[in-house]
């Protein structure tokens, strides 16, 4: 038969595949099937995700000003957001008060949340940030709403930016910001 | 089992003789289609794919098969709105049926078997057929497209892979003389060496033979799950899906069993008398390491090989395997009777 030599090489592929399971050290090793597969054993052991993975929205609270883009461009309806108005001291001396926006609630609802990032690129103020921590299943289905101070702990899960790009220009602020 | 327990089965009446046999022979298919399935479906194929297959369930997932045992258990026995229902139901007990019945011609030592007939190993040819009869009650039954020509191809498959399987054996029964399994098995040992070497021929085209008889990959048209969604078992769920596949794993373990009976020796060691008295002790133990080697083959092959389309199934089954196992009765009777072994 003509097809008799592929498919002893056939025969091959899957015994050295066998072999390289079982075997990860060489004959000489002991038979390690774990270390030798492919397959990275979840609970027990954990790979880290990529640093730009999408795994949780965090907030940082300073910089939202309740816009409400992030709410009204969601795909999914999914933020909720209810904040007031705030008067803060002038800037200067002599000064007008400022308007400030404080929120009261923020909350993201993940059990109807898509992960699609819409909110994070399109906040004008840098205040939602991706994480890569996924590991926050819960029991009940009413957990799954992150309230304002949990979005703000997973703000320390976010991971560090890049330098920025040779060029680019800082800021200069003509008065300091408070 | 002579003298330790022949006496202990003299005292018992009929039926508790039969409960026993019973209950011997369920553990004879069961223990042996669990063994396949973690050893080799669970555990090689993963370790082929590079990946470790069950390992939550137990040590080292050696407790999945519980856990599939109960997850089939507690599924709903679906019976589709159109379908024939005492055909569809009755088609996986055919079907294992066929297997329990192939079992009880498997001697394992020298009083070691559950019935001792003359003709065994053409006994356990034709029962193994039994096993068609099941597959086509399945297609039919289902009342669906798919499963219809599922069983179809299966039908054909498996009837044409008959003659293979039975050609290959007559070689070996020309050489020991006898149908009787356990004349085989002594054969070999007067022979001198496993009828493996002498009849290699007939023992590859048992081996591709059984393949196809158990339709495994790459003899699996009448299953091509990417094709068929598993062909004349797609409507099957919960306890009969079990039931087939137990059938199919057992039946693997039983024709292994058969082809180290046939070609490896059986129960028999090298030096060792077959018939000692001892060897109705060692010799199930002997025969399941054998079975595993064969098993390990068939399952080899399963996730090594793409599938064979349909008519080249066939082609391969009348043009190349019959002609081949002809030309092998030919030989083997030829020399058999001018050398006269």
């Amino acid at each position: 038969m003509p097809q008799l030599p592929g498919m002893l090489v056939g025969l091959g592929v899957t015994a050295r595949a066998f072999y390289r399971t079982v075997f990860p050290d060489g004959p000489l090793g002991p038979p390690s099937p774990s270390k030798g597969a492919h397959t990275v054993q979840y609970p027990h052991v954990k790979e880290a995700p990529p640093t730009r993975a999408r795994g949780v929205i965090a907030l940082h609270e300073d910089n939202c000003t309740a816009c409400m883009l992030c709410a009204r461009e969601c795909p999914d309806w999914c933020i909720y957001i209810e904040g007031h108005k705030e008067l803060a001291p002038p800037r200067r001396a002599g000064g007008k008060p400022r308007q400030k926006n404080k929120l009261d609630r923020f909350d993201i609802d993940f059990a109807l949340c898509m992960f699609c990032g819409i909110c994070v690129e399109v906040c004008p103020f840098d205040a939602l940030f991706w994480s890569p921590e996924f590991e926050f299943s819960e029991l009940k289905i009413a957990d799954m709403l992150h309230d304002k101070s949990r979005l703000g702990d997973w703000m320390e899960t976010v991971p560090e930016f890049g330098p920025y790009e040779g060029g680019s220009e800082q800021k200069v602020r003509k008065v300091p910001a408070t | 089992m002579a003298s330790l327990v022949q006496p202990m089965l003299a005292d018992l009446a009929y039926w508790q003789e039969t409960v026993l046999r019973g209950l011997v022979g369920l553990v004879a298919v069961l223990l042996p289609t669990g063994a396949l399935v973690y050893l080799f479906l669970y555990k090689m194929m993963s370790f082929m794919q590079s990946r470790l297959g069950p390992m939550e369930a137990g040590p080292f997932g050696q407790l999945q098969l519980l856990a599939d045992f109960g997850k089939f258990l507690q599924k709903e026995d679906i019976f589709p709105a159109k379908a024939d229902r005492f055909v569809f139901g009755a088609a996986p007990f055919v079907v294992l049926v066929s297997t329990f019945l192939l079992v009880l011609a498997l001697p394992a030592g020298p009083d070691a078997h559950f019935i001792d007939v003359n003709t065994g190993i053409y006994y356990a040819l034709a029962v193994s057929s039994i096993s068609v009869i099941g597959t086509l009650m399945a297609g039919w039954g289902s009342n669906s497209k798919y499963s219809l020509l599922g069983g179809l191809r299966a039908a054909a498959q498996l009837i044409a892979y008959e003659l293979p399987l039975v050609l290959s054996v007559v070689g070996v029964v020309i050489m020991a003389g006898t149908l009787n399994m356990k004349g085989i098995v002594e054969a070999q040992n007067s022979f001198g060496v496993w009828f493996i070497v002498p009849q290699f021929v007939g023992f590859l085209i048992f081996l591709v033979s059984i393949q196809a008889e158990l339709t495994q990959p790459p003899f699996d048209m009448p299953q091509a799950e990417s094709e068929l969604v598993t062909g004349y078992l797609t409507e099957y769920s919960g306890m009969r899906f079990l039931l087939f596949f137990i059938g199919e794993f057992a039946t693997a373990a039983v024709f292994s069993a058969i082809g180290a009976t046939l070609f490896l020796g059986g129960w028999a060691i090298p030096f060792v008398d077959p018939s000692a008295e001892f060897m109705n002790w060692i010799g199930p133990l002997v025969l399941a390491a054998k079975m595993v080697l064969i098993a390990f083959f068939i399952f080899w092959f399963r996730i090594t090989y793409p599938r064979f389309r349909e008519d080249q199934l066939q082609k391969l089954a009348w043009k190349f395997l019959i002609p081949l196992a002809l030309a092998n009765i030919v030989v083997t009777a030829s020399i058999k009777v001018a050398i006269d072994l």
